[in-house]
């Protein structure tokens, strides 16, 4: 592992200034993928703020109705906590069905979001990989990439984004807080993770030393009808081949309103816009849930090994919906 | 385990960068081992003894405080075994994927291999042998030996830990992926298996595992 300098800042501004003079330095958190990847020598910072203790691990209801969740947050307490279970259950869900017991207890809500994905080529430092080293080439297009994206990939890139509790966030219509060398953000989950286009380095649209400080879920009335589905190839303990995160409001066998996100087939969790339209207003039912899935899924561009996501991701969608909406039982 | 050779001139270096080269035991499942090197290039300043690598800290592990000297890349693992010689938490994969390395970090099982030492100045560890009182065995030590659930004992010190970080887990109520209501955890067979699936067993002695933890659980 290359040396680096462990600094802990006194304050959330103190450790955004301590970055500021650092190109090549990064917030620790929990540690948990920063960690795995500097030993691997994907990641080379040459300093390290800790920021885990400078962070709020409150979950906290906020005056609009809505829960303020602090960036320190473990992802095992969140998982645990009663409002989430209740008005959230999908964000519960995701993050249960996310790593082991061990990571859940060490991973903070902030860095969840921030982590890297598990694309081999990307954590294999003698491969070449656009996101680790622009310019050098995508190994997965066409090497090893069933595990890769079918929705929103470039020629560059094909990753997909690994975390669980960011697909339920998306769904949920959650915002980032954010303090940075240009003070403080509100940022929807959606526009947080970015597409990789021509600049797969850039997992988010976050600055260099801009720091999660909080993540606020707003009131939605139904979120408590939610519910996160994951596909993997074991039991346990792996990454989403698909998984999807969907919250429902049914009235009289009409779906009032919908929010569906996909997880495990894009480079961010994918807001699944085209399903939540065709849906709302319409009746519940199996067939209009396969349509809906199928136009966001016409879209899909499946490389040589993964063209099994695109009707896996449609079933798991039409089984999720047809869950939430009673249809399923 | 590490050996590091600073100093080395390889010319084409920035000014103020030195290079050095490391060696790195890669640890694999089995018998096998193999050595990895490394070359790499750190500012000068590093090799200055002001402190910029190290770090002095204290753990509290099974009861025992102790003031170290650590390299600030040093795992919680590595101080445990390397600094204190407490071989009981095993270093498997090294990457979080095994939990051989698993110890309770005030009072939560984690991975210790994925933990840096100087993030946690002041902690608690327990280490399976820390879960051992006066000199008796803890209930799940006494179940392990009882249900006869290992075979070639790596990975046993891990599965300990984390069977009874596991067990608080339940006490406070937190449910799983497993958990059917999601509500009211009751520890069967599959709840079990469920969160105990951080840590691997390459012997397969999950079978007599799984009751073992849960003898310890309906006590």
């Amino acid at each position: 592992m290359k040396p680096y300098r462990y600094e802990r800042a006194e304050d959330i501004s103190g450790a955004i200034s301590a970055l500021a003079d650092e190109p090549e330095g990064a917030f620790l958190g929990g540690g948990t993928n920063i960690v795995d990847l500097m030993k691997l020598g994907v990641s080379t910072p040459d300093v390290l703020v800790d920021v885990r203790r400078l962070m709020s691990d409150d979950i906290e209801e906020t005056e609009d109705g809505g829960v303020r969740i602090g960036a320190a947050v473990p992802n095992s307490d969140l998982a645990a906590d009663p409002t989430i279970r209740t008005r959230y259950p999908a964000l519960s869900e995701a993050l249960l069905s996310g790593a082991s017991g061990q990571l859940r207890n060490m991973a903070t809500t902030g860095g969840n979001f921030l982590q890297r994905t598990r694309c081999v080529y990307f954590q294999d430092t003698t491969t070449p990989c656009n996101k680790r080293e622009p310019g050098s080439g995508c190994s997965a297009l066409d090497g090893y990439n069933k595990n890769h994206a079918i929705l929103g990939s470039s020629e560059h890139c094909v990753a997909t984004h690994p975390s669980d509790m960011a697909v339920a966030m998306a769904a949920l219509d959650a915002f980032v807080v954010t303090h940075g060398p240009n003070g403080e953000r509100r940022i929807p989950i959606e526009e947080l993770h970015r597409l990789p286009g021509d600049e797969p380095e850039r997992d988010t649209i976050l600055e260099h030393g801009e720091l999660i400080t909080a993540v606020e879920l707003p009131p939605m009335g139904f979120s408590s009808n939610s519910k996160y589905r994951k596909v993997r190839e074991r039991a346990s303990y792996a990454f989403a081949l698909v998984s999807v995160a969907a919250a429902m409001d049914v009235e009289d066998g009409v779906v009032r309103d919908v929010r569906v996100a996909l997880g495990g087939v894009a480079h961010k969790p994918w807001r699944a816009t085209k399903v939540e339209e065709a849906l709302r207003g319409e009746p519940v039912s199996e067939e209009n849930f396969r349509a809906a899935a199928e136009i966001e899924l016409s879209e899909a561009e499946p490389l040589s090994e993964n063209s099994y996501k695109v009707p896996l991701a449609r079933n798991v969608m039409v089984r999720t919906l047809s869950d939430l909406s009673g249809e399923g039982r | 385990m590490r050996q590091r050779l600073a100093g080395h001139s390889v010319p084409f270096l920035p000014p103020g960068m030195v290079s050095g080269f490391e060696f790195q035991e890669k640890h694999m499942f089995g018998d096998r081992q193999f050595a990895e090197g490394r070359m790499f290039a750190f500012p000068s300043h590093y090799l200055k003894g002001d402190g910029f690598m190290d770090a002095e800290i204290t753990l509290r592990v099974d009861g025992e405080e102790h003031r170290l000297t650590v390299d600030t890349r040093t795992t919680i693992l590595d101080a445990l075994r390397e600094s204190i010689g407490n071989t009981s938490p095993k270093k498997g994969c090294d990457h979080g994927q095994c939990g051989a390395c698993t110890v309770l970090l005030d009072g939560r099982r984690v991975n210790s291999c994925l933990t840096l030492a100087v993030a946690h100045d002041g902690a608690e560890v327990t280490t399976s042998e820390g879960l051992a009182e006066n000199g008796e065995l803890h209930p799940m030590h006494r179940s392990f030996i009882e249900h006869d659930a290992f075979q070639c004992g790596y990975c046993t010190p891990g599965q300990i830990v984390s069977a009874v970080g596991m067990l608080d887990e339940v006490e406070a109520g937190w449910t799983s992926h497993a958990t059917e209501d999601g509500e009211n955890v009751s520890l069967s067979d599959e709840e079990i298996r469920e969160r105990m699936s951080g840590n691997l067993c390459r012997c397969a002695a999950y079978a007599n595992m799984l009751p073992a933890i849960k003898e310890v659980s309906d006590r």
